[in-house]
């Protein structure tokens, strides 16, 4: 599915290279792709319908540079139009200036609210502020008791009291708070259908009782055309101040943020990526819309590798990359880094093609610690040039890290199969996709 | 922002039902091109999908020129005798004659799709059916999932098979699979953590789970059931895809289509996967689960 709107769009300009002026007709076959990459990826139809539009006025009548791919150009219009719409730069919660600051969270059910509760509290004690996680769902079964099991796994307070209505809860919350020296109140409420009329008058009435800093919309990044009127209705009774995206670990290519962002005007502040509480990442508008069109989310990749990858290695592992003189010494740096970035499905999720050139291969953890086993137990000079890998020397790495012959064979399939996999990221830098490269 | 203002004048006038569009725009209207596209947006807005929308729009075209159909409000009849063929062309099962106790339903899908309170729905159903229900409680992962399960399990007054947080699910599982048997049970339902179907490990715990519990009672029958939230776009059909290559999926549980959302994509899926869906969820409590019928959920896409 990654990169399938660049292909179409391949398609649909085949002809036009170094014509001259885009026309109203090669633009319009060219949108239909557009228009499909994004119903694909549930951006509503109305919303997708609107998006063409504006797109195609910008679009008719650019020149096609003689030295560009049309459709590259195309991309590039589409793809910065839906950055503007999603936001531009990423903007983050209301900072905790005031002190208790109340973020009140609501949603559908099972969206996300009370993980994100945890996750938010986790946050601002890392900031060295003191948050309070407080229990307004007395519907679901065993709510309470989720956020005080999240609240005591991070040593943050849990505020609850029993036989209360959630307003009146809340209400003491932020009164608890003011005499405690509680920097952040956390407001878990229920989640609720945004056509639960009764259920909306109770948030409007925790809303009026405790004056929320943020009011956040958490969003499945998984709904399809009907997030539209969830948002709206959300926005009209309560006013939010900010959505944020949850379940964004998975490939739903989360179409929704479009149809949110536009319907609401609101913007996307956080990204929810994962049940872990450390699973939280600011909203980047540029990847969200690369990921909308199918392009792959290399930048959180780029990202997560910078917090973890020594800088000055890295651009020399680049240099190797971009010059395929990539070996097993550096094989052998880029596991013990990986190994410190967390779950590799999740990293190579982010790669576009990664998941479909490494199918089959099945990287899993303990396989990991295998591998770095058999390249420990080469040779430097083995290393650097696998070819000399022959049957008698693979026999030995094979008995020396304690592995069988065929765990070799598979390593050295696998490592070609890599250097395969980041030719194909040189191949698309050099065409200039957004985004297209990791800036390892 | 102008685009803003437009779009949301032209929302709220299509707040309450997507599909009951359909009957708008095809009054007082002859059959043509425009109104095919017209037909097609809205299927596509109700998650119908790109392509099985087109699918259907063909289908339509066809069927209308065969019979040499005019006026717009035909379209109607075709295209919900069209839904409700899709979604009727796998039989939905809940048992069979060949069946052995004790049955055992897996209860699998993504993270907070209703798989819990589908249990505690189900299990009410089922005993009150006069059949003796048993609960394995397989979520050791979530905060207070075993918690919420056991309380499903007090409220329709059923055995629960439990641990604590952080146990091994697949031991869990073959506890359960095991006690039922000595006890005969007719159906045990198990509660899986819910995960997304991206992650390859936790696929391979499913898949775990699954393989323990026909060890420890051989001759059960196990039907895997998939939950999905109604609200779900396109990403449903790669949920089904997956789960059915990992553990299989006999039926579909389609949730929360209480709200506005109406689960157009299962007529993707049903389409492309030839999956049955089984019931709706359309609650939070305890009787707010239906058996699925194709012709009832057509009609209701339109009303
Ligand atoms: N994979 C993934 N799962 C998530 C994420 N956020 C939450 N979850 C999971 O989604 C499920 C529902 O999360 P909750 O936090 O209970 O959702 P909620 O909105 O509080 O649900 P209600 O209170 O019932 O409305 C749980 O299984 C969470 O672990 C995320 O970003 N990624
Ligand atoms: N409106 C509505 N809400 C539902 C329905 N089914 C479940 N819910 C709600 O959805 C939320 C999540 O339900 P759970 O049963 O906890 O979902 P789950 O799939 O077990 O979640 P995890 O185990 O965390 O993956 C809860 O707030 C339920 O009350 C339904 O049919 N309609
Ligand atoms: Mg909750
Ligand atoms: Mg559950």
């Amino acid at each position: 599915m990654f990169g399938s709107l660049t292909d179409k769009l391949d398609s649909a300009f085949k002809h036009l290279r170094g014509k001259g002026i885009l026309s109203e007709k090669n633009i319009s076959d060219a949108m239909r792709e557009v228009r499909q990459a994004l119903l694909e990826a549930d951006v509503n139809y109305k919303v997708a319908k609107n998006f063409v539009k504006a797109v195609t006025e910008k679009a008719v009548g650019i020149e096609v540079l003689k030295a560009l791919d049309p459709s590259q150009q195309v991309i590039k219009v589409v793809h910065d139009e839906l950055v503007t719409l999603l936001g531009t730069t990423a903007e983050p919660v209301a900072p905790i200036v005031k002190t208790p600051s109340v973020y009140m969270l609501c949603g559908l059910q099972g969206s996300g609210k009370t993980t994100l509760s945890g996750k938010l509290a986790l946050d601002a004690k890392r900031k060295k502020k003191k948050p309070l996680l407080v229990a307004a769902d007395i519907h679901r079964p065993a709510a309470v008791k989720q956020l005080k099991v999240l609240a005591d796994s991070i040593q943050v307070e849990h505020f609850f009291v029993e036989g209360k209505q959630p307003p009146e809860i809340c209400r003491e919350a932020v009164k608890y708070a003011e005499k405690n020296f509680i920097d952040l109140v956390i407001l878990d409420t229920a989640g609720r259908l945004h056509v639960d009329d009764e259920l909306m008058e109770e948030l409007e009435e925790i809303k009026a009782l405790t004056k929320p800093d943020e009011i956040l919309l958490v969003a499945d990044a998984m709904t399809g055309q009907d997030a539209v009127n969830v948002a709206q209705s959300f926005h009209d009774r309560l006013g939010i101040t900010g959505v944020v995206l949850s379940k964004l670990d998975g490939d739903a290519r989360g179409g929704a943020a479009l149809s949110i962002r536009e319907v609401t005007g609101c913007p996307i502040k956080l990204a929810s990526t994962g049940e872990k509480l450390s699973d939280l990442e600011i909203f980047h508008p540029e990847r969200m819309a690369t990921r909308i069109l199918g392009m792959g989310d290399v930048l959180s990749l780029v990202e997560k590798a910078q917090e973890h990858i020594d800088i000055e290695q890295a651009s020399k592992m680049q240099e190797k990359l971009l010059k395929s003189k990539f070996d097993f010494e550096d094989f052998l740096v880029q596991m013990e880094q990986l190994k410190k970035m967390g779950p590799l499905e999740s990293l190579l999720g982010m790669i576009p093609g990664a998941s479909k050139a490494l199918k089959g291969v099945k990287i899993d953890e303990r396989g990991m610690e295998r591998m770095v086993a058999i390249i420990k137990s080469m040779t430097t000079k083995e290393r650097q040039n696998p070819k000399l890998i022959n049957g008698p020397r693979k026999k030995r790495i094979a008995a020396g890290s304690g592995n069988s012959v065929q765990a070799v064979n598979q390593l050295l399939k696998q490592f070609q199969q890599m250097q395969k996999m980041f030719g194909n990221f040189n191949k698309k830098k050099r065409r200039g996709i957004p985004g297209g490269m990791p800036r390892f | 922002m102008a685009f803003f203002d437009k779009l949301k004048k032209s929302l709220s006038k299509t707040k309450d039902n997507i599909f009951g569009k359909i009957s708008d725009v095809v009054s007082r209207r002859k059959i043509d091109e425009e109104l095919l596209e017209e037909i097609e947006e809205i299927l596509i807005g109700a998650d119908v999908g790109v392509q099985a929308s087109m699918k259907l729009i063909e289908t339509l075209r066809k069927k209308a020129r065969e019979q040499k159909l005019t006026d717009g409000e035909d379209l109607i009849n075709l295209l919900k005798e069209e839904i409700s063929l899709i979604l009727s062309r796998e039989d939905s099962k809940l048992f069979s004659d060949g069946d052995t106790k004790p049955v055992i339903w897996l209860i699998i899908g993504v993270n907070g799709v209703g798989k819990t309170t589908t249990i505690g729905k189900l299990a009410t159903q089922l005993s009150s059916e006069g059949k003796k229900v048993m609960i394995a409680a397989c979520d050791t992962f979530r905060a207070a999932a075993i918690d919420q399960i056991a309380i499903w399990a007090e409220r329709s007054n059923v055995d629960i098979i439990k641990s604590e947080i952080g146990a091994d699910p697949a031991s869990v599982a073959f506890d359960a699979a095991s006690s039922a048997k000595a006890r005969g049970v007719d159906i045990l339902l198990i509660d899986t953590a819910g995960r997304l179907h991206t992650k390859d490990h936790l696929m391979e715990e499913l898949i775990k789970i699954r393989r323990v519990v026909e060890k420890a009672a051989p001759d059960s029958t196990i039907y895997s059931k998939l939950i999905i939230d109604g609200s779900t776009g396109q990403n449903a059909i790669p949920q089904v895809k997956i789960f059915s290559e990992a553990v299989g999926c006999d039926g579909i549980i389609v949730t929360k289509l209480d709200g506005t959302a109406k689960g157009g994509v299962m007529i993707a899926v049903a389409e492309e996967l030839g999956v049955p869906v089984d019931f709706i969820g359309i609650g939070e409590g305890v009787d707010d689960l239906q058996r699925f019928d194709a012709k009832q959920f057509s009609e209701a896409l339109f009303s």
